[in-house]
This record gives C-alpha cells, structure tokens and sequence, in this order.
C-alpha cells in the first residue's frame, strides 16, 4: 500500500492482517491519524499556498515591469505584498516543515506513529478554514489587508473588515502549528525506539526539537500582538493607538519579539534538511555531529535577543542600537559553524550529484549569499541607508526561497521515493533545480542594486532609473514561477501516480538512517513495535 | 591600500561594471537619465555621500564587502575544490574523518574575532549618527498620508512651516502608465531648503501612521511616528538637490509622498528665509487693516465658534456660571476698552481665561461678532488696531 495514493497492486494487502489498514475514499484523508497522510496533506497544501502566494508575486512583479501604474492600482498592490507575505510564511513555508516532520520524524527516530493522532488531524485540519479565510479575505469589502505582513500600527487600525478576518485566521494557525509543535516535542521526547539517544537523533529531528520549542515560546506572543490589534479595531482600547496615547512601536517590538525568532523557524528544519543530505551524498558522515546540535541551539537562544535590528530606524537609544548590532553580529558565528560542518562534511566524500545533492549544495551557496548580506544588515549604520529598501526583500528573499525553499525541494527529492516507492526522473530534476537557481537569482540579485540605490519596498510605483533592475527582476520571477509549475506537473505528479522506475529501500549508496530500514513506499504502519537498533542508532537489527 | 584610494578603486569598479552589465539592451525601453543627487539610472552603489555621516557610512559597507567577499572566496572555494576533486566519478574514495575538537574552535573563534572587529568598525557611526546635539537649525517634520509637513522649529527662518507634496502632473503620470523626466514621482510644490555646512536637527512626527523620511545621499532615515517625537541629523557639505522618497508602509499613496532637500549657500538661505517670511506675512492678517463690520463679523463668527462657543454657547446664552453675551451689559457697552481689556488678560480669577494669543484681527473680529449677533444689535466696530493699541 502506497502511503501517498491509493494504488492497486500487489502490496494492496500487506498489512491488512493488522485490521487497521487506511480508511476507503475521503474519510482515509478527513479523519486522517496515519502521520504520513497527515504529512502528505500537509505539503499538498502548502504546496498549494506557495502557488496561491506565488500567484501574488507574479502580480507584483507584472505590476513592477515598467515604471507607472499598468494593471493595478496602488491599495490592492499593497493587498498583493501583504497577502504574499502571510500566505507564504504562515501557508506555505511553515506547513512544508510541519509535512516533513510528520512524514520523517517517526521513521527517522523509529517511532509507530505521532504522539497525539487525532491533535494531529485537528491541526492540519484547522488550516483549512484559516487559510480560506485569510485568501479570501480579497473578497471582502474594501479588499484584503494591506498593511504589510508585518502589520504594523496605527496603518492597521485603518484596515477594513479583512483585517480581522486576518487576525483570525493568524490566531487558528498559530493555534494549528503549538498544536504541531506540542506533538512534535512529545514525539521525538518519548517515543524514541530503544537505544536512539538524544546524541544519536539524525540532525533533522534536533533541529524541528529546537524549532518546536520555538514555536511554542513565540506563537503566543503574535496572538497577543494581534489580538491587541484586535481590540484596538473594535473594543475602545488604545494599545498601538497613539490618538488614544497608545504606543505604536511596542507593537513592533512585540511583533519581532515574535518575527525574529520566526525566521529561525521557517530555516532551523532546513538545516536539518540539508544536514541528512549532504552525508549521503559524500557517502562520508556529518562532520561535527555535536557542533551542528549547539550551533542550533545557540542560534535559537540567540533569536529572542536581536528583534529590535529590525527596528534600527525607529529611533532607538544608542545603547539599544550598539547591543542590538552586536547581538545580532553574534548569530553569524554559529551560523558559520554549520556551513564550515557541511563543507568539512564535503571535503575528501566521494560526492555524486543527484538532485538532492545540486540542491542541498545550491542551499549552501545561495542560502550564505542570503548570510551575508545578513551580516551586513546587521551593521547598523548601512541598515539606516538600507532598511525597508529592496536591499532587505533581496536579503530575505535568499535566506527564505534559497534557504527554506531550496531545502524543501531538496528533501522532496531525497526522501520522495521513500514515499512514493517511485524515483523522480534526474533529467527532469536537473531541469527543476537549474532553472530555479538560474531564474531565482534573475529575479533577486538585482533587487540588492535597487536597495542600495535607495529604491523603497512595498512601492507600487518607482522613480524611472530603476526601471532596468526591475524589468530583469520581473522576467525571473516570472521563470522561477514557472518552473514550480513544472516541478509539480513533470515530477510531483507523475511519483504520486506511481510512475517511474521502483525505488529500492534504500536508493541512496550513502545514506544512513532508520527510514531506509523499512521498505519503498513506506508501509501505512511502521514500526508497530520497537524497533532494535544497532549502536549507531541508524540500522536495525534483524 | 588607504580607505581614500580604496574607496575611489571601489566606486569606479562599480560604475565600470554597470555601464558594461546594461550598456544597450534595455536601456532604449526608457529615456531616462541620472538624476543628480537622486538615483542614478542602474546605480550599483551608495548615493554620493554628502555628509560626513553618509561618507563613513559608504566606508563601512565596501569594508564589509571586501571581507565577506574574502570569506566568500575562501568558503567557496574550499567547497568548489571539493567538488570537483573529491567526486566519485572521478575515483574519489571517501574519508573516515567526522570529527575535530580544535577545528570546531579554529572556526568559531576566528569568525567571532571578525564580528567583534566589525561590531567595533560600526561603534563610532552609530554613536555619532546618534548625537542630535548643538544644531544650528531644527526642523520638524512631520508625516501626513500622503505628504510631508516642514516647520521652522529653532534657527534661521524659525517660524516657517509649509508642506510638501508631490506634483500633481506625477501622480497622473503614474495613474496613466506613461511615466516621463529623470525626476519621475520626485517633484515636489515646496522643497525643504537648509543651508550648506550647518547641522540640521530633524524632529520626525507624524499625524496618522507611521511614515518613514529617507535621504540617501544623507545616509538618513527616521521614521515618524504618530504621538511620538524622534530625530536625526545631517550636516550637508555640498549645495545642490537631493532627493529621498517615504521608506514605511504608510497606505495607499505611499509610494506618493517624495521627500526633496534643496542645500543652499548661506546668503541663498538667507534670501530663501527672507522671502517665505514676507510672503507668509503677506497671507497673515495685517493688524492696521481697516475692515468692514460685516466682514469682521463673519471673521468672529469662525473665531467664536472655535473658540468661545464652549462655555458660551452658539447662541451666547452661557451656561451655570459662565455669563451669558446675548444682553449683557460689558457687550452692549459703547465704551469698547473694558471688553478688549477682558479678552486679552482674563477676568473673573481666570473663569474667563486671558486670550491674548489669538491674533489682533482675531480678538477684534469676535468682539465685533458678539455685538452684533443674538438680540445684541449696536452696529459698534471694533478694529484690529484698537486691540493692538490695548496691547501695550
């Protein structure tokens, strides 16, 4: 039985002297407590949201192509960056790591299923309705929020009914992913398999450890931010607004109290990501297994201490800039940390570039430009020039497409036959991954030069010297949506569908772990009980 | 290499490089040319610095260019090297090492020795970016969706205040997609003028949300915030335009609001503040203005119901202990010096405040309009000039 479709076959039956094989039709996905449904339903839907968000950046960006208004006019551009945002953090990215987590956190750590099934229905199940709120939210009157994804006060106070609608849906996702993390912390803290120690957890299950206990800590702190939004809007008070003596920077410390520490979590999983790839395909193991968990760690603890770098031009005292710039300068030692590991990792391997590997090598590559454009945002002189210019979209933009994004891809790759039971074509791969780097890098290379220039974000219209560094943005953005496209119809499909040649247990010459002790496509149970394992922790004995 | 010569070789690569990258191709799309103190047409750098601030601030970031691309020579060379050489196809067989107590410290104690430098290298910056002190001239600005207000606070030209918006003829441009001029959404009706070489001390408010004032030839950007105060500071070396746009999300027009610093000379500033100064007086009241009672009395009408209507009611009646105007004998007076001397230093301990700051034309103007409306009809006038005789 294939986890991801239904197919007739074979293997239809294997399991169904357990009794308690998948459910028929739709009720196998609505009442869904299998954690591989569960996280199959999470990246179709995420994958979903990156195609409704991507749908927004083309907006954007046609609409920036030439300088003058063509095609929309100023307030729904701003709707267009605002709804981008929120879809793509909260609808797409977020998700994606919740999907592999559910997927590869019991195989990987040997487990029989999540700890909580039917919590973990209920949080994929609860973003459904949010994330049909928050798209749909362009339907109500006076359009969706356009605010920013950050958005700050008072400009949200002045926001139609969608604002709400907005608010609310941010409040049922974040409830949908502390329910995730809840899950996720309970799982790998309890129901590891005999003899996989903490120390001996693949990376990709340390770094969603650390990220949950991010979630955790922060989600809360977005729901107070936009609650007291909320009843700023509606119930007379004046928290964030400064006609009633409120405060509209405590909103913007409380939001990157929350934003800054989320950026670690769309990126801390990736890390994971790439930290199961890179060894397989060296065929040599993670260099510096112990550094790589401190660094995560330290990156963590570090992200509740430097939120106000994104508030430089605020108009902080000097003490808090100086702490603030050094604090932050501090994240790129840990961070360096890991590219040094992975690259010590590469460093005298027997590489072979499958599209895992381009990708997770490409994460490397794109995702340090990202870092250091990072560090030179941090300096808080250069960030006065180039704070809210698309120097920063251009910054962001590498850590979370080129990071995430990237990482993402890498491990549908790595970890798709594992699912499917199927390999991906490598033409067709290679195909996704050179397109994406070429195009990905068309479309925000050029964005640093309008930043540096002085060109603002968030512009639906723009002085005319910086027509050429847009137009060439635009026609990437436009290839790098396309191939996402193509990434779904040539690759996604055709593996769901079961087509292509079988893949092995293990595909992978070099990879180690739990999940390659159990057959392609993952059986519907796995590990219904314990299993035992070598001293490694990454094999089972028979 | 001296930071000077470092910094000429590194705005001229610059340059080089951009006029090869677009030289053609789509630059017949748009006519447009460099707009001086504005953006450049494909700019790969930092705005010419202005200020000593900017200059540094230019400084810092080809210093942190140079050793992040140092770093990213080094790193990725390393990992390009290893590609290529260290690959199964070409008979590379694996390593056994994983692990390496003293290089884990090598490599995360020298980048902490590198971002301690950098921390230190921005130190000085920040700290004079900060000192807002000893200006020679302040000047609030304050943010309005979607224009900027300049007031005249401390200095020459004090009590000069106008707002600046963007041409209208830009805004239709936008809206029409036929963009033209190499000031494109940059104009401005009223640029803010200062002059050359003094230190102006900008105060940043604003009136509804959260604007942002940018000029990145200043290397300055504060955002205004509604309810509170902020400043910066710029001391402008050079005489000419510069230009900047608003920076925070602040609504519909927010690409709309452009920001425009004229620097002048000395003697020009002088001129400029001479000028403004004679044309706001000649808007203001002129106090030994003759008017007729009608005119003054519709005058005091706005001034009254502002003002007085408060405690005395529209229809002058007052309330409680507030005397009532309508009838009262000090109004109905022919003897006008006791209700001026009432309206400019108070009466009644202070139940009727002292309104000596409204303007001559004002005090005047609602003195005539209480004699002359409800059942009060004395046909009496009083001109601005008796009340600015009363002042002395």
């Amino acid at each position: 039985m294939s986890a991801v479709l239904p197919q007739h076959g074979p293997h239809d039956h294997t399991h169904d002297d357990h009794g308690h094989g998948p459910l028929k039709g739709w009720r196998r996905w609505v009442f869904a407590t299998n954690h591989k449904d569960i996280g199959t339903m999470y990246l179709l839907f995420s994958f979903a949201m990156l195609m409704v968000g991507g749908v927004l950046a083309l907006c954007i960006r046609a609409e920036l192509f030439q300088p003058g208004l063509q095609y929309f006019n100023p307030e729904l551009f701003n709707s267009f960056t605002t709804m981008h945002g929120l879809i793509m953090v909260f609808g797409a990215i977020m998700p994606a790591f919740v999907g592999f987590a559910n997927w590869m956190l019991p195989l990987q750590i040997g487990a029989s299923d999540m700890a909580f099934a039917r919590m973990n229905n209920f949080s994929f199940w609860l973003m459904i309705p949010a994330a049909i709120m928050l798209a749909g939210s362009f339907f109500m009157p006076g359009g969706a929020p356009a605010a920013g994804w950050t958005l700050y006060a008072p400009l949200s106070l002045q926001m139609g009914p969608s604002m709400d609608a907005a608010i609310f849906a941010l409040h049922i996702l974040g409830a949908s992913s502390i329910m995730g993390s809840i899950n996720i912390i309970v799982t790998i803290l309890n129901m590891r398999a005999p003899g996989m120690t903490l120390m001996k957890m693949p990376l990709f299950a340390w770094t969603w450890l650390i990220t949950a206990y991010l979630l955790i800590a922060v989600m809360p702190v977005l729901a107070g931010a936009i609650t007291m939004t909320l009843t700023d809007r509606h119930f007379g008070t004046n928290f964030f607004n400064p006609a009633g003596g409120g405060d509209p920077v405590m909103y913007q410390h409380i939001f990157w109290f929350f934003g800054h520490p989320e950026v670690y979590i769309m990126i801390l999983p990736a890390f994971g990501i790439v930290s199961a790839i890179i060894p397989t395909f060296a065929r040599k193991r993670l260099f510096g297994y112990t550094s790589m968990v401190y660094a995560t760690a330290s990156i963590a603890i570090l992200s509740f201490i430097v939120w106000a770098h994104h508030m430089y031009t605020t108009g902080m005292p000097v003490t808090g800039q100086l702490f603030f710039m050094y604090a932050t300068m501090l994240i790129a030692v840990p961070t360096g940390v890991k590219i040094f590991n992975w690259i010590a990792t590469m460093w005298r391997g027997s590489m072979t570039f499958e599209t895992p590997m381009l990708w997770a090598v490409g994460f490397i590559f794109v995702f340090t430009i990202g870092g250091f454009t990072g560090l030179i945002l941090a300096m808080a002189p250069i960030d006065i020039q180039l704070q809210d210019t698309y120097y920063v979209v251009a910054h962001f933009h590498y850590v979370l497409v080129a990071g995430s994004l990237y990482a993402l891809f890498a491990g549908v790759y790595y970890w798709g036959p594992k699912w499917t039971g199927v390999m991906y074509s490598e033409t067709r791969g290679k195909i996704h991954f050179w397109g994406s780097l070429i195009f990905f890098n068309l479309t925000f290379f050029p964005m640093h030069f309008l930043g540096i220039a002085g060109m603002p974000r968030r512009y639906a219209d723009y002085p005319m010297q910086f027509a050429d560094f847009n137009a060439i943005a635009s026609v990437g953005a436009f290839g790098f949506g396309f191939i996402q496209v193509y990434f779904f119809v040539f690759v996604v499909i055709p593996m769901m569908r079961g087509v292509g040649a079988k893949a092995p247990q293990k595909p992978w010459e070099g990879a180690e772990g739990l999940e390659w002790e159990v057959p392609s496509p993952a059986p519907f149970h796995t590990f219904e009980n314990p299993p035992k394992l070598d001293p490694s922790a990454t094999r089972v004995l028979a | 290499m001296t930071t000077m010569t470092m910094k000429t070789w590194m705005s001229r690569s610059l340059r080089g490089a951009a006029a090869l990258a677009l030289s053609g191709g789509l630059q017949a799309a748009w006519a447009v040319g460099d707009l001086a103190g504005g953006p450049a047409k494909n700019q790969l750098d930092l705005h010419p610095p202005v200020t000593r601030i900017a200059s540094e601030v230019q400084g810092l970031h080809y210093f942190m260019l140079i050793i992040c691309l140092v770093i990213f020579l080094a790193v990725f060379g390393v990992m390009f090297y290893s590609i290529f050489k260290h690959r199964k196809s070409v008979g590379a067989k694996a390593a056994n090492f994983h692990e390496s107590v003293s290089v884990e410290i090598a490599w995360t104690v020298v980048p902490f020795i590198i971002v301690v430098v950098m921390g230190l290298m921005a130190t000085k910056t920040v700290v004079a970016m900060k000192d807002t002190s000893n200006a020679d001239l302040t000047i609030k600005t304050t943010g309005y969706q979607w224009k900027w207000g300049y007031d005249y606070l401390k200095g020459e030209g004090e009590g000069i205040g106008f707002l600046s918006t963007l041409d209208m003829a830009h805004r239709a441009m936008s809206d029409a997609g036929k963009p033209v001029g190499d000031n494109y959404l940059l104009k401005v009706d009223n640029p803010l003028v200062v002059p050359v070489n003094k230190k102006i001390r900008i105060i940043t408010t604003a009136n509804d949300v959260i604007h942002s004032w940018m000029v990145p030839a200043f290397a300055v950007k504060q955002d205004a915030i509604p309810g509170f105060v902020r400043d910066t500071w710029f001391r402008a070396e050079k005489i000419g335009d510069f230009y900047g746009q608003c920076v925070e999300l602040c609504g519909k027009e927010h690409a709309y609001m452009p920001i425009h610093v004229k620097v002048v000379s000395a003697e020009d500033y002088t001129k400029w503040v001479d000028g403004k100064k004679r044309e706001m007086a000649a808007k203001a009241d002129d106090p030994s203005k003759v008017w007729t009672l009608a005119a003054l009395a519709e005058r005091g009408e706005k001034t009254y119901s502002v003002n007085c209507a408060v405690c005395h009611k529209a229809d002058g009646k007052g309330a409680g202990p507030i005397k009532g105007l309508d009838g009262a004998a000090v109004v109905l007076d022919d003897e006008t010096s006791k209700v001026i001397d009432i309206l400019l230093n108070g009466a009644n301990n202070g139940t009727m405040p002292a309104w000596k700051t409204l303007s001559d034309t004002e005090i005047a103007a609602v003195i005539t309009y209480t004699k002359n409306s409800w059942s009060n009809k004395t046909g009496q006038i009083v001109q601005p000039a008796d009340v600015m005789a009363a002042r002395k």
